[in-house]
């Protein structure tokens, strides 16, 4: 299985080698990672390559690392239903720079952009369509980010002197809490913990 | 005659509206009775499951899984189980694998059930979904025994199934199955050659095979479409590689083809069923680990340990290796994907849920193109559609 993924990488590397970073294999799962101005490309390439014929875009997902640099990566998950092979491209995207849209290579890409642009703010270029699509009309904020609280910022209720549905700013009655439980019980050493593991 | 310009007529279908399956806003470009754009507003049921899962341990993210197709929960934590272990590098015992596979195909009857029925009723036939509800129900008396709800099972945990089934309910479950069928077969002969229904179906809502391939359609609408593609067959998880069934392939691409396909795929869930409940191992249902299996009850009266472990267990959980994959599961309504990123403690840095409604409800857009209005009810419902899963 992995030879046959090893294979695929070098074959894509070798055929696109200025628009793919890097590739690596980890848990018998191919990861691609393509610098953004070519994603169009990239998948197009996938798309249409007789040895690739990933047909299927699965799933498209945002990712937020706030300390990294370019904030977000735009996670690709295609399927070719003939080879019977899955492979993942990644892209940075940030807040700012629109990324071209792939709706003109895979039409299911759609919701998945509107999804990603609604959930995370990225900007999607020559979208037909980007509207937000999960969250309430006229909603503010970006709800997947990881600096957006999970209890959010308003809530709303039927208020009924004005017999219509209000937004107010979120009150909880006890603050929020994380437990972090993070201990000792794991991922930590203690003197003499080399005893026990020898 | 002078020109006259008819204007489009906007028109609201739901959010409520019995042949919505749930709260689907769709805005509908009319002219006359034709729809020239359906434009399907969604998010109405939106939770933000995958923003609560990050900041759930892996534990606690599984009965959020329930929640999301609520017609067929265990097939959703399948997937989650099937990620999570793998990014810890366990694999769960003989048993576990067959229950699972039990019962993910005992949700599948569920989901197909109330599919093929309440979609009977959409066009237009009352006495499918009075039959079928009772049959469903008897099936949910299983996933009660085996699980302890009706619905919100939290049954499959990573590293096996949450608890051992008793011979018993799997002696009643094969002597059910037989009597199944027979309810099968008598729904086919109410539909299947039914006029009405073959006028409100036949040729309507068709997808070819490159259309479902390029919108990213998967389950039994892709195979009604003429491709042969089950993750069951082509990517087997736990004993599904051990099993011996066919995959029914539609011709036609229409809505009657995908009733016919949901209809033997129940047959060929029975065939499944029957297969695992006869090739039963015995032995334990979770992996022997005391860092990921919480401790027998009768052991943490004896052991300090084991009481310890509990106690972290169900507080801090268990870590889980830094790493990422995207693990996928031949759901009823299709591709059930979970890729989920790992950053080495105890929760998900990322879950993302690949529901396969929703692309399924995006291509309603070309789909409905053309249609008559009375046609809309007859795709929405043969496009399988659950909002829990496609609002998240």
């Amino acid at each position: 299985m992995n030879d046959v993924l090893t294979e695929l990488a070098e074959g894509i590397s070798v055929k696109l080698r200025q628009d793919v970073v890097a590739h690596d294999i980890r848990l018998g799962e191919l990861c691609l990672e393509a610098s953004a101005e070519a994603i169009v490309r990239v998948l197009t390439y996938l798309r249409d390559d007789s040895a690739c014929q990933f047909k299927q875009l699965v799933d498209l997902a945002g990712v937020d690392y706030p300390g990294r640099a370019p904030r977000f990566e735009i996670v690709y998950n295609l399927l070719s239903l003939r080879h019977n092979q899955r492979i993942r491209v990644k892209i940075k995207a940030d807040e700012g720079a629109p990324v071209p849209s792939v709706t003109r290579v895979f039409r299911g890409a759609g919701w998945y952009e509107r999804e990603a642009w609604d959930l995370y703010g990225i900007p999607f270029a020559d979208h037909p369509d980007l509207r937000r699509i999960l969250t309430d009309y006229g909603f503010e904020g970006h709800p997947l980010r990881k600096d957006f609280p999970l209890t959010g910022y308003v809530e709303l209720r039927y208020d009924e002197t004005e017999k219509r549905v209000v937004y107010e700013p979120v009150k909880l009655t006890q603050d929020f809490r994380t437990f972090d439980f993070v201990s000792p019980w794991e991922g930590m050493n203690l003197p003499g913990d080399e005893k026990a593991r020898s | 005659m002078a020109d006259i310009s008819i204007k489009n007529l906007t028109m609201n279908f739901g959010p409520q509206h019995p042949a919505a399956h749930g709260v689907l806003r769709l805005v509908l470009e009319m002219d006359g009775e034709v729809v020239e754009r359906a434009d399907p507003h969604i998010g109405l049921l939106h939770r933000g499951t995958e923003k609560l899962i990050e900041y759930k341990t892996y534990l606690q993210a599984v009965p959020y899984f329930d929640r999301l197709d609520y017609v067929a929960p265990m097939c959703q934590e399948h997937t989650f189980a099937l990620a999570v272990e793998k990014l810890l590098g366990i694999e769960a015992p003989q048993r576990a694998q067959y229950l699972r596979v039990l019962f993910a195909e005992l949700s599948r009857l569920l989901n197909h059930i109330l599919n093929v029925t309440t979609y009977a009723m959409d066009v237009g036939a009352m006495t499918p979904i009075l039959w079928g509800f009772e049959e469903r129900e008897r099936l949910m008396e299983f996933h009660e025994q085996a699980s302890g709800a009706r619905l919100h099972a939290a049954f499959f945990r990573p590293g096996g199934v949450h608890q051992d089934t008793p011979q018993k309910t799997l002696d009643e479950l094969a002597a059910y199955l037989e009597q199944f069928l027979k309810f099968v077969d008598e729904t086919e002969g109410l539909l299947t050659e039914n006029r009405i229904f073959k006028q409100r179906t036949v040729d309507i809502g068709i997808i070819t095979a490159e259309q479902a391939q390029n919108w990213g359609l998967s389950g039994p609408v892709l195979r009604a479409s003429g491709v042969a593609w089950d993750l069951r067959k082509a990517q087997p998880y736990d004993v599904y590689a051990d099993m011996d069934f066919d995959l029914p392939v539609g011709k036609t691409g229409d809505c009657y083809a995908r009733y016919l396909v949901r209809i033997e795929e129940m047959r060929q869930s029975v065939r499944i069923m029957r297969q695992c409940l006869q090739a039963m191992p015995k032995g334990p249902v979770m992996v022997e680990n005391a860092r990921i299996a919480p401790p027998l009850r009768a052991e943490m009266k004896r052991s300090m340990e084991a009481l310890i472990n509990h106690f972290k267990l169900f507080t801090e959980g268990y870590h889980v290796p830094a790493g990422e994959t995207y693990t996928a599961t031949e759901a009823p309504k299709g591709e059930f994907g979970v890729y989920l990123v790992a950053d080495g403690s105890n929760r998900p840095y990322r879950c993302k849920i690949r529901a396969p409604g929703y692309p399924a409800l995006q291509a309603l857009e070309f789909m409905a193109k053309g249609h008559m209005l009375a046609d809309i009810p007859a795709i929405i419902g043969s496009l399988d559609i659950v909002f829990g899963e496609i609002d998240r």
